[in-house]
């Protein structure tokens, strides 16, 4: 039998962790003031537009005619995606619902019945999230172009690397997702064609497992990177900071 | 003069117990496993404690350190300078005596999961990228580490509702095998309820074989639950390539 896992790495020193409540509580703090920005943004503001730069959270501008708070029309689909997401669904459970707050911390709460019943149920719609949240993706990929866009002539401003480093991060975020993991190739049972080469699925597998091992990091760093995103093209909006142009 | 170390063990039965403090000289690259065996040979023949291999093979020697979840036979001593050691057993797991705990309802669990369905007779050829991800889930070597972590079980003691995390990554050995044709969803959604795992990854945090359960074995499992119950489009998409 091979090696075990804890024989091959050097003993692992004893660490200094930090005390178990500190993730929680970090966890309670970013996600409860980001859900307020994100209110305070459905209900106190109708746009986010700086000439060619557009707020994330309020593209795509077009609604086909469909009558909400424009942040809503927007909103709903990314929070969805990030509510029923594996890696948030981790941290909403042992910040908010203390199940378990840590690891062999006890809990209080007596009845328990994890993901079978409504509504954490239906976080097996993830997959459908995830399609919405690709279609939400191509509009911020446009939005992100455009921020190249001066006048009709190409230029950049600071602005505009926010914008696509923005878009790059959220691109992470949604393909290192375990959903879609599953879906390039994760469902199937063999990955070796008739000839002894790899399929094509699983090179893609390949690709977004390792992808996947991040997907923690990328949730939080796309998260804050969108928070950032939009103060900064409110600041320019509202005539508190002017953009960088590089060129 | 070797430094002494103080360990407090739990001695007892189902009944109740307490625990005892004992002083060992502390010697290098000693294992807690090494300090109860000094005490069994110097205080307390009688001390129980349940060990094979002291090489983190067997998966005997798990109990609960200062707290956390570990092998007994893998914890260094001088990890813990300074401090009382506590050892206490599994606390999922109803204790028979002192350390020893019975763990007989993990394997009663296992008998219940339905065995390899190879769609040709052995011996067979299999490439290696097929069996890659099912040799991650080999490696486990039946600790119940995960089990007893388990808030599912260790809290709510759900043990009708959720078979753990040990028992996901055997569902997940058997249906990812690339020649098995067997049909575990019904029962992975009905007794053996994956639905319960909240995904909270306490299990994966003290494998010592380092298995990444959950992102490896739950939530694949979970997607593959999904696409039968939650994905009538996939299912027809997948019934027309059949
Ligand atoms: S991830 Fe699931 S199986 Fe693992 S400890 Fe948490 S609830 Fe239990
Ligand atoms: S999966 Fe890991 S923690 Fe669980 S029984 Fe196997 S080796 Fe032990
Ligand atoms: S698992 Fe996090 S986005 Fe899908
Ligand atoms: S004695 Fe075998 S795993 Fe510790």
């Amino acid at each position: 039998m091979a090696q075990t896992a804890e024989s091959l790495q050097p003993a692992k020193r004893k660490s200094h962790s930090l005390p178990y409540w500190v993730e929680p509580t970090f966890t309670v703090l970013a996600l409860g003031l980001f859900g307020l920005y994100t209110l305070w943004l459905v209900f106190f503001q109708s746009s986010g537009q700086f000439h060619n730069y557009l707020s994330p959270f309020f593209s795509p501008t077009e609604s086909w005619g469909i009558k909400v708070l424009p942040a809503i029309w927007v909103l709903w689909s990314p929070l969805l995606f990030r509510a029923t997401c594996y890696y948030y669904r981790k941290e909403i459970y042992r910040g908010f619902l203390h199940d378990p707050m840590s690891c062999a911390v006890p809990e209080k709460r007596k009845h328990y019945f994890g993901e079978t019943r409504f509504p954490f149920s239906w976080t097996n719609l993830h997959r459908w999230f995830w399609y919405v949240a690709v279609i939400v993706l191509v509009f911020l990929w446009i939005d992100a172009v455009q921020a190249f866009i001066f006048n009709g002539h190409f230029g950049v401003g600071l602005g505009s690397l926010i914008m696509l480093a923005n878009v790059i991060l959220l691109s992470a975020y949604t393909f290192s997702c375990h959903a879609f993991r599953h879906l390039i190739g994760g469902g199937s049972q063999k990955f070796t064609c008739a000839d002894g080469r790899p399929t094509t699925r699983y090179k893609l597998w390949n690709r977004i497992s390792a992808w996947n091992e991040n997907h923690g990091t990328y949730a939080w760093i796309s998260m804050f990177f969108v928070w950032f995103t939009d103060v900064y093209i409110r600041l320019l909006m509202h005539g508190v900071i002017h953009d960088v142009r590089f060129f | 003069m070797p430094e002494d170390i103080t360990l407090s063990v739990f001695r007892g039965d189902k009944g109740g117990g307490d625990e005892v403090e004992y002083k060992v000289p502390m010697q290098t690259g000693m294992v807690v496993l090494d300090a109860l065996h000094f005490i069994q040979a110097h205080d307390a023949p009688d001390l129980a404690v349940r060990w094979n291999c002291k090489a983190a093979h067997c998966g005997s020697c798990s109990a609960e350190i200062n707290g956390s979840l570990k092998l007994l036979c893998k914890t260094r001593v001088d990890d813990y300078v300074g401090e009382v050691i506590h050892v206490r057993p599994m606390h999922t797991f109803p204790v028979i005596k002192d350390l020893v705990t019975d763990v007989s309802w993990n394997y009663d669990m296992l008998r219940q999961v339905p065995a390899f369905q190879p769609a040709i007779k052995a011996p067979f050829t299999l490439q290696q990228r097929d069996v890659d991800r099912i040799q991650e889930f080999r490696n486990c070597i039946e600790c119940f580490l995960c089990q007893n972590v388990c808030h599912v079980l260790r809290d709510h003691s759900a043990q009708d509702r959720y078979w753990g995390p040990r028992l996901m990554i055997r569902f997940a050995e058997l249906e990812m095998h690339p020649l098995d044709t067997g049909d575990r969803m019904e029962l992975l959604k009905g007794a053996a309820g994956i639905g319960m795992c909240n995904i909270t990854k306490c299990c994966t945090v003290v494998c010592p074989q380092g298995i990444n359960i959950t992102d490896n074995g739950i939530i694949p499992l979970k997607e593959r639950v999904a696409d039968v119950y939650w994905d009538p489009l996939g299912g027809l998409v997948r019934k027309m390539h059949k």
